[in-house]
């Protein structure tokens, strides 16, 4: 512990940790509660438009504990086809966006210094701007009359336009896309610490390029790529925004499925058990990640 | 080693095109002419003349951007402190579970936070009365409290950098731990904070999924207000308001990146000349 932190001690301390973990246990960890609580409630027509869980009757508290909403959920090929519609595209376009930012970020690293800061700067520009326009720039493009099937037609490649926008096609476009810079920033941040006298090591052991390539610098880059991978998995399994814009009726996705049941159906409870069993299905993921990003914290530490 | 890789360096090359053609093509197309997105009627700044008439766009924009400057202010205050008592305090009670919540809302799916916050919202208000109407206040918090995550790992990755030695030494020639907090490691990170605060706006002024679910009557803002047209199609207003955030976008991503790379200049410089 440094000297700084001992001596803030007792006041200070206490103030720079609670003031951010008040405000995310309030903000962030009690909201999780109260889902788990709505999603075992009955949906009616109301203000909130759920049945209160605890109701005094008669003198005495009558807890109506409600497994409906979970019942529903498995009993409707509709969800279930979601969750896995979402895991399946989820993962595809984490290995897509891996193959194609792995190379991405090893490039970088071997540009001259400040070129690569430049690089770094053309990555996160997009990390920045609206997810919302940068898939909607899509749309002008994939359309049946858009730019890429004009191009393809004056090219001759094709005779009739392709039929691209509204496709599961369109949603991997749209996702690797929008998530390919989250996976290029940590595997930059971890390949740039790589020490080079490894891999001539190596070579100087008679292993060749590709080998020591695939037995040396993949190894070393695993934090690099748990994390990359995670902050685009995780939040793909939710996406709404792309599925929206780009999917057609037939992609099914929960994020999109979630918003529907809250916003069209009104149904608060059987969104929430949706939640709940999303968050369920990402527990692990969202584990992993984190011990990977605490142990990367510590070494800078 | 030094030689530079062919093949990466040509992916590399070419997931740049990838990830900027969509974006020159749709600032191009804003300055189209015609009516028809599809078809190219010559130059024009048109669309852009219409905007400043639409009163309801308008109006989104100015409380995005209020928003947005109270949300990156507050969650610099948040993020700051979370990213010194997660490297400066290497115990206390409850720090598994403090770090897990810094961490999880950088990968959160944002409709899970963003249905988690209005049904506390609705909660509070049944309980003890507060917020009465969701607005711009619940959508201030809700972003507030993701975008402390993107400030702390921000300004804790520096924490990291920087050299202890001289908040010890002012600490140990009596300056009382405020002050050295204050005047000695604020300063040091000070260019990690100005590019947590620019980030912090940007993501703000982007987010349409949670500002939809905390959002209530009459607080729309601009994310909202373009995806509600954008939902029916491309429309050539749209795509002018988008050029626009785009660019306001790129300024701050630049601005933040001019501000680190002029402070990694200055703590490297040192260095360089002995």
């Amino acid at each position: 512990m440094s000297k700084l932190t001992s001596r803030l001690l007792p006041t200070g301390r206490f103030w720079v940790i609670s003031a951010p973990y008040l405000w995310l246990f309030l903000f962030f960890l009690l909201p999780f509660a109260i889902v788990l609580k709505i999603s075992f409630s009955e949906a009616a027509i109301a203000i909130p438009p759920y049945q209160p869980l605890l109701e005094y009757a008669e003198q005495s508290l009558s807890i109506a504990i409600n497994l409906g909403n979970y019942i529903f959920l498995s009993e409707d090929s509709l969800y279930y086809a979601a969750y896995l519609g979402s895991l399946k595209i989820a993962l595809f376009s984490t290995l897509i966006c891996l193959a194609l930012g792995y190379p991405m970020a090893y490039a970088i690293t071997r540009a001259p210094r400040d070129k690569q800061l430049i690089y770094l700067l053309l990555i996160m520009m997009p990390t920045w701007t609206a997810i919302l326009i940068r898939v909607y720039a899509w749309m002008g493009i994939l359309s049946t009359n858009g730019l890429l099937n004009s191009t393809l037609m004056w090219a001759g490649l094709i005779d009739s336009p392709l039929q691209i926008l509204n496709t599961d096609t369109a949603v991997y476009i749209g996702v690797v896309y929008a998530y390919l810079p989250f996976m290029i920033l940590p595997l930059y941040a971890n390949l740039i610490k790589h020490d080079d006298t490894l891999l001539e090591a190596a070579m100087d052991l008679g292993a060749g390029k590709i080998k020591a390539f695939w037995k040396i610098t993949v190894p070393l880059s695993r934090s690099g790529i748990i994390a990359g991978s995670m902050l685009v998995f995780i939040p793909v399994v939710g996406e709404f925004v792309v599925p929206e814009l780009l999917g057609g009726p037939e992609t099914l996705m929960i994020g999109r499925v979630l918003w529907q049941e809250f916003f069209n159906n009104r149904d608060w409870p059987v969104a929430s058990a949706l939640a709940i069993v999303m968050l369920a299905l990402l527990l692990i993921p969202i584990i992993l990640f984190h011990y990977n990003q605490s142990r990367a914290m510590e070494r800078n530490a | 080693m030094n030689r530079r890789p062919a093949f990466s360096t040509a992916m590399l090359w070419l997931g740049l095109v990838f990830l900027y053609l969509p974006m020159v093509i749709l600032v191009i197309y804003s300055f189209n002419a015609s009516r028809l997105v599809t078809v190219w009627g010559g130059w024009s700044i048109h669309w852009y003349i219409g905007l400043l008439d639409n009163t309801g766009l308008m109006s989104a924009v100015k409380r995005s951007l209020q928003i947005a400057f109270f949300t990156a202010t507050a969650a610099v205050a948040l993020g700051t402190l979370a990213a010194f008592a997660m490297t400066r305090i290497k115990r206390f009670r409850g720090r598994t579970l403090f770090s897990g919540l810094v961490t999880a809302p950088l990968v959160m799916p944002e409709v899970i936070t963003g249905l988690s916050l209005l049904l506390l919202f609705v909660a509070m208000a049944q309980a003890v009365g507060w917020p009465a109407e969701r607005g711009m206040v619940t959508i201030w918090i809700a972003h507030t409290t993701f975008a402390t995550s993107y400030v702390a790992i921000v300004v804790s990755s520096r924490l990291g950098e920087i050299d202890q030695s001289v908040e010890e030494a002012a600490l140990d020639l009596g300056c009382p731990p405020w002050k050295t907090f204050l005047q000695i490691t604020v300063p040091m990170i000070a260019p990690s904070i100005a590019a947590g605060w620019l980030l912090a706006f940007s993501l703000s002024l982007d987010d349409l999924v949670l500002a939809s679910f905390v959002s209530g009557p009459g607080a729309t803002t601009l994310p909202m207000e373009v995806f509600s047209s954008v939902r029916l199609g491309v429309k050539p207003e749209i795509n002018a308001i988008a050029s626009v955030i785009l660019l306001a976008v790129a300024l701050c991503t630049l601005l933040a990146w001019l501000i680190v790379r002029s402070a990694d200049r200055r703590a490297r410089n040192p260095n360089a000349s002995s």
